[in-house]
Parts: C-alpha cells; structure tokens; sequence
C-alpha cells in the first residue's frame, strides 16, 4: 500500500508529479485511494489502492452458522443488499438441494430489481455531483425514498435489508406492497425520462462522457469486467438472461447494451436498465400466485460435504458466493466475488491519457461500492 | 412627502443641494474644501461597504433559497424568519472558528491571498451607477477601471492557489488563472462593442445612453450580452465555469487549506463577484437604473436580481465544464464571434 508512490516515482520526468487522489475525496466514493502520475493535467499512470476499510468478513463468516450468515453479506455491498443476499441463499439452496416456492422466487425478484432501480438511482446522482451538477441528486433521491420506504415496510430495514431467508422468506410482502409498486410503476418511467433530459442529454454531459474512458471488449473480458460496464462495450452478458434464477427465465427484457464502451454509453446502459427493471416489476405482479413463501429448511443447516457457486447479477455486474463446506454447521470457506473490485482493476487501462476530471467521470462510470472492495 | 418624493425621484439634484449647503457652511467654518470632499468620500465608501456586506448576506441567503425551489425542498427555514438569519449565523460560526495556518504555507502570501480576492471586487462598486446620481465617482475612465480591478483578483486566487503548499490547490489556482485571463478577452471585446455605441468610457454616459427601453444594449447588442454574461459567470468561477473550486475533482481547489475568517473572504468575494458581474451586465446593457414609476436605485436592484437569479438558473442546472473544453469554447468560439459583433458594429454604426 505504501511504496504505491515510489512505484510511481521510478521513471518520473521531472516535469510531472504524484498526487494522492483519496482515500478522503469527494469523488471516491468511499475510502479508495488512487495514486496518480501527473503532467499538469494529464493523467500519466493510475494506481488504484485498496484496503482502507477492510473487515475480514470473508474471515469472519467462517465463525458463523449458515442462517447467521445472511446479514454479512448485506453489509458488503450495502447498496444492493437483496442482490447479496440472494446470491449467498441460492448457493446454500444448491448446496442443499431445495426447491423455493413459486411465491417466494418472485418476492425475490421483485425485491432484487426494486433493489437495482434504487443502487442505479443513488449511482445517478453521485455521477451528477461528479460531474458538477448539484441538482439531479435531489430528484432522483425524491423516488429511491418511495423505494427505500416500500422496502422498509417489507424488512424493516432501509439499506441493510436482511430480507431473505435460505429457502424463501420468513414474512410475506404487507398488504399495502403491492398498490405502493403499482403507483411506483405507473410514474416512475416519466421521471427516467426527466432525469435523462436533466443530466444525461445535456450538453456538457454528452461532451465530457462521450469518447471517454474507452473500455474496449477484450480487455474488459480479461480483467473480469462485469455489469453495465461491460454491456457499455458491447457485450450481452446479463447473468439474469444467460444463467438465469430465481425465475428469471419467466419474464420477458432486453440486456441493455452500449455501442462504444465509452463512459457515456455505460451511463445510457444505467438509465435503461431502470426501465428495463421497471417491465420486470410490472410482470412480476402478475406473476405473482399466492402460495407457500418458505420452503422446507432444516431446523440445523448442516450441509454435505461439497463445494457450490452460485452468481447472481447484481446492479454493478456479477456478484458470486463460493462456498465450501465439510459437513458441519459452519462453512469452511467463503469467497465472496464482489463485481466492484474487478471493475475497478480496469481503471488503469482507461484513464491513461485523460484529465483529472476525466478520471472522476471515469471512476464514476464504474459505479464503484467500496466496502464491496475490501470486504 | 413631498421632501421624500424629490429624494427618492431626483437624487442627483437632492444631493447636488446637499453638497452645496455643505461646501458652504464648511467655508464659513474657514476650512480648506479639500478635507470636506475627503470626509465625503468616506462617508460614500462606508455607505457602500455596508451596502453590500448586507447584499452579500442576503444574496447567499437568496441562492440557497434558490437552489432549494430548483431541487424541490425548503432551503434555510429555521433561523429568524423564513430563514433569513441563516447566512449570519454562518457568519458568526465562521468567525468564532479556530484560524488553522497549516504548517508549511508561505505564512505572508496565504494570509494576504483573501484579502488580494475581496479588496478588488469591492473597489469596482466605486464606479457602478445604483440610480440617479448614485455613482460613488463617475471616473472618465470607468469602464476601464472596472476591467483593469477586476483582473486583480486572479492574483489574489493564484497566491492562494500557490501559497497553501497543496496540489490541489495548486492546480486550482493555476486553472482560476488560465480561466480568467482567457475569458477577460471576449469580455472586453464585447464591452468594447457597446462603447461604440454609447461613445464614452464613463458609466454615467453609457447609462444616459439607454435613456429608453429601445435603446437598451441589450437589444442592440444580443450576441453581445450573451457573450458579456457567459464571461463574466467564467470570470467570477461559477457553475458550469467552477473548475478553480472544483468539489468532485480538487477537493475545494484554492481554497481547501482555508477555514473560519479567510475562508469567508473568499466566500463573501464570490458573492460579491456575482453581484458585481449582474450590476455591470445591468449597467452595461439592461438600462443601468432608469425605469418607470420606481425609484431608480429600485429598478437597479430589481434589474441585478434578475439577472442574479438567471446565473443562478444555470449554476444549479448544468454540470461542470472540462478543463480543455473550457479553454477551447474561449478560445474558438467566443472570441471569434465577439471580434465579429465588434467588427459588425463598427461598420453598422459607421454607416448609419
């Protein structure tokens, strides 16, 4: 971590410098470091460091009992924690052999791209509070709340939902859940459509994204690339449609694609997922049958012995659980795959050659969740 | 009443007597008239420093009262009524802070850096006309002074930027300077269009000049204010041109090692800045203080916060410019076209 900069310092013209972009930035999001190489403006070399919040959850679930496992995993990317929590049940389900109910898969998918909109949304306006514009953040907080509340009557919680169980839920959706999505649904495509004429399709936006930070296929592939990042490249790679779970496979939408891989095609990815999300969840209420929400789970989790993966697509690209367990109530090892870790070993390879300000649109592009990193 | 009357509607006149009595009874004192102009001098730069110390308060106010009706909330509504103590409260926090002088600064020019910003955009309010005979001293050279002060200030920022040993502010400084000198270039040339028309350099004149609503500048010379306000909104680093303050990519630029008093220098000289910028748009091309019915000072204001507001409009609307993008629209397209407006209206006036 520390000898990032004498990394740097090698080879250094003297007409450049070394600036130490975090870990407390405004536009960082979070903890993360960045040690950039600089000619005036000019971005030289980018190394990004990471680490500053590291808990050792990976560790720590090792010491936890299966069921007790569960809000970990909301804590390390708190902006999509169903996304999480969805991807740690399913593996211990796999691990487990159970069948969820019809029901239950549905609440989770309702849950799940509830969830997306409201990592996208928060996503929109950090981007625009990157990029200079103070206003977007408001309008788009005025609709995560309505989400964050709906999702606050299901689970209690607002960030950290802890909302599902291995082999369904432990409470229903309240009665009021499901006029609160339709009123949701019935506006919420016209307010995508203002935020895109608010901060996407202005001028200085498309000027400031457009041909910037190019990713292109290939490297995004070999560096683990996942999520909108990826799809702005180009690439149809939507978990949600190639492997798909927790009954995705019933619902009927397109994988948003980009055409350049330029920030601002990764940007436009963004804003048409939501309105992708939003046909999801309109589909799902009629989906939706009444019926069991839980399966039948052991009273003591104690799966054979084996190893399991399970990936679900989260709002920042693939999120995977690997577990390995030996027979005992705990499980022996658990890799956690954040998507923001991956996404974030690419910025060296796209920065290079742009500005400052550049960088922060950049890194915003990435849609970063720091935690998620360090884990 | 009708003593009131005549103060509010021929200031000039008013003040005119006033001097007079005064020159008078100071002469049968036995004094020499010098003092007397000096003790008046004083007294008119007191006016206006306290003028607009309580416009400063109120237009920050104003802004985030602004700002809050754009972004769909309330703004300050909790101190006094409505909220309108709020900036003093802020003021009075600001100046009961501990004054922090980082380590390594250059102890004299980080001192000296608020102050070189602040002085200048108070010194050009001694030639801006508030109404009828309310112009602190119409200079001949008037509109030349306001240029030449408010250049200074970039040194102000550039010291600052130097000073506080920190590369980002560095790097804001050193942007605020490249901004600056390049967009006080179509500023002046589309000044230079308008005292063609108006035929002199004093504000006065200029005024007199639009003495109705069709001969305002701003109908004659469109492309002219428009390049004047987008200047001078680069000139006094505000949104979409805040590149030298930068939040999401240098911290705060210039002034992230500033706290408490020195950083309410730089806070009141940015809205001082913008207050200014709006008085001289207004002087320039919207009539300066003539108007119907109203007071003149009345209109003035009225004028100003107009074209206030409409900055702010733009401050909360748009994202932040790039750097080279910022220098490339100076460069390429503003100056180009205010050369043409001003080569336009050479010949336009010459034939008509």
């Amino acid at each position: 971590m520390a000898d990032i900069p004498l990394q740097l310092e090698k080879g250094r013209e003297t007409d450049e410098y070394i600036l130490s972009m975090g870990p407390q930035h405004p536009s960082t999001h979070g903890v993360l470091r960045v040690v950039l190489k600089l000619d005036g403006e000019v971005v030289k070399d980018a190394i990004p460091d990471v680490g500053y919040i590291h808990t050792g959850i990976e560790k720590l679930l090792e010491n936890r009992k299966y069921d007790q496992i569960i809000p970990y995993t909301d804590r390390t990317d708190y902006l999509s924690a169903v996304n999480n929590n969805l991807a740690y049940c399913l593996a211990v389900e796999k691990l487990l052999g159970i069948e969820v109910p019809e029901r239950a898969k549905i609440i989770r998918v309702i849950l799940a791209e509830l969830n997306r909109i409201m990592s996208h949304l928060l996503w929109y306006s950090a981007y625009g509070m990157d990029m200079g514009a103070l206003t977007p953040i408001i309008y788009a907080f005025r609709e995560r709340e309505e989400i964050i509340d709906m999702m606050e009557a299901m689970t209690g919680g607002r960030l950290t939902h802890n909302a599902l169980r291995i082999g369904g839920f432990k409470y229903d959706l309240p009665s009021d859940f499901i006029p609160k999505l339709k009123k949701f649904i019935s506006h919420f495509n016209d307010r995508v459509d203002e935020y895109e004429a608010l901060l996407i399709n202005n001028v200085i936006f498309t000027s400031r994204t457009k041909g910037i930070g190019i990713l292109k296929k290939e490297i995004g592939i070999n560096y683990g690339v996942t999520g909108p990042s990826l799809r702005g490249s180009d690439v149809v790679y939507d978990l949600r449609k190639i492997e798909p779970y927790s009954g995705y496979e019933k619902f009927d939408f397109q994988v948003c694609t980009g055409k350049n891989g330029d920030t601002w095609d990764r940007c436009i990815v963004r804003m048409n997922e939501m309105r992708e999300s939003l046909k999801i969840l309109t589909q799902s209420i009629d989906l939706l049958k009444e019926g069991e929400i839980m399966a039948k789970v052991p009273k003591i989790i104690k799966p054979a012995p084996g190893e399991v993966y399970a990936a679900v697509e989260g709002p920042r690209g693939e999120v995977g659980v690997y577990i390995v367990s030996d027979g005992s109530e705990k499980p022996y090892r658990i890799k956690l795959r954040s998507p923001s870790f991956s996404n974030l070993s690419v910025l060296k390879e796209i920065v290079v050659g742009y500005k400052i300000a550049d960088i922060v649109a950049i890194m915003g592009s990435l849609d970063l969740v720091i935690p998620e990193i360090d884990r | 009443m009708e003593l009131i009357k005549e103060l509010l509607f021929n200031t000039d006149k008013k003040l005119a007597e006033f001097y007079l009595w005064a020159k008078n009874l100071w002469l049968s004192f036995g004094l020499h008239p010098v003092f007397l102009d000096i003790i008046i001098q004083l007294l008119v730069v007191i006016a206006v420093a306290a003028f607009l110390v309580f416009n400063a308060l109120f237009i920050i106010y104003y802004d985030r009262k602004v700002a809050a009706k754009f972004q769909v909330r309330y703004g300050p509504n909790r101190v006094g009524y409505k909220g309108i103590l709020q900036t003093v409260a802020d003021t009075i926090k600001l100046l009961i802070k501990e004054d922090i002088n980082p380590d390594k600064v250059d102890k004299v020019i980080f001192v000296l850096a608020p102050f070189l910003v602040f002085i200048p955009a108070f010194m050009v309010f001694l030639v801006i006309p508030f109404g009828k005979g309310l112009i602190p001293a119409d200079l001949n050279i008037g509109i030349l002074y306001v240029l030449a002060i408010t250049g200074l200030s970039v040194i102000g920022i550039l010291s600052a930027g130097w000073a506080s040993n920190n590369k980002y502010s560095l790097i804001g400084g050193l942007r605020s300077a490249a901004q600056i000198v390049s967009y006080e270039i179509p500023m002046v040339l589309a000044i230079l269009a308008i005292l063609i028309l108006a035929g002199s350099l004093k504000m006065g004149d200029i005024v007199n000049a639009q003495s109705s609503i069709s001969k305002w500048f701003i109908f004659l010379q469109p492309v002219g204010f428009l390049i004047f306000l987008i200047a001078g909104n680069a000139e006094i680093n505000r949104a979409p041109f805040d590149l030298p303050e930068a939040e999401s990519e240098l911290v705060s630029g210039f002034i992230t090692e500033y706290s408490a008093l020195k950083f309410a220098f730089f806070f009141l000289a940015e809205y001082t800045n913008l207050f200014l910028t709006s008085a001289i748009a207004t002087t320039l091309f919207l009539g300066g203080w003539q108007g119907p019915f109203l007071p003149s000072f009345v209109w003035f204001i009225i004028k100003v916060y107009l074209v206030v507001t409409f900055l702010m409009w733009i401050r909360w609307t748009f994202p932040r410019i790039r750097v080279d993008q910022l220098m490339e629209f100076s460069w390429k397209y503003l100056i180009p076209i205010a050369f043409l407006n001003l080569i336009i209206t050479a010949i336009v006036v010459k034939i008509v």
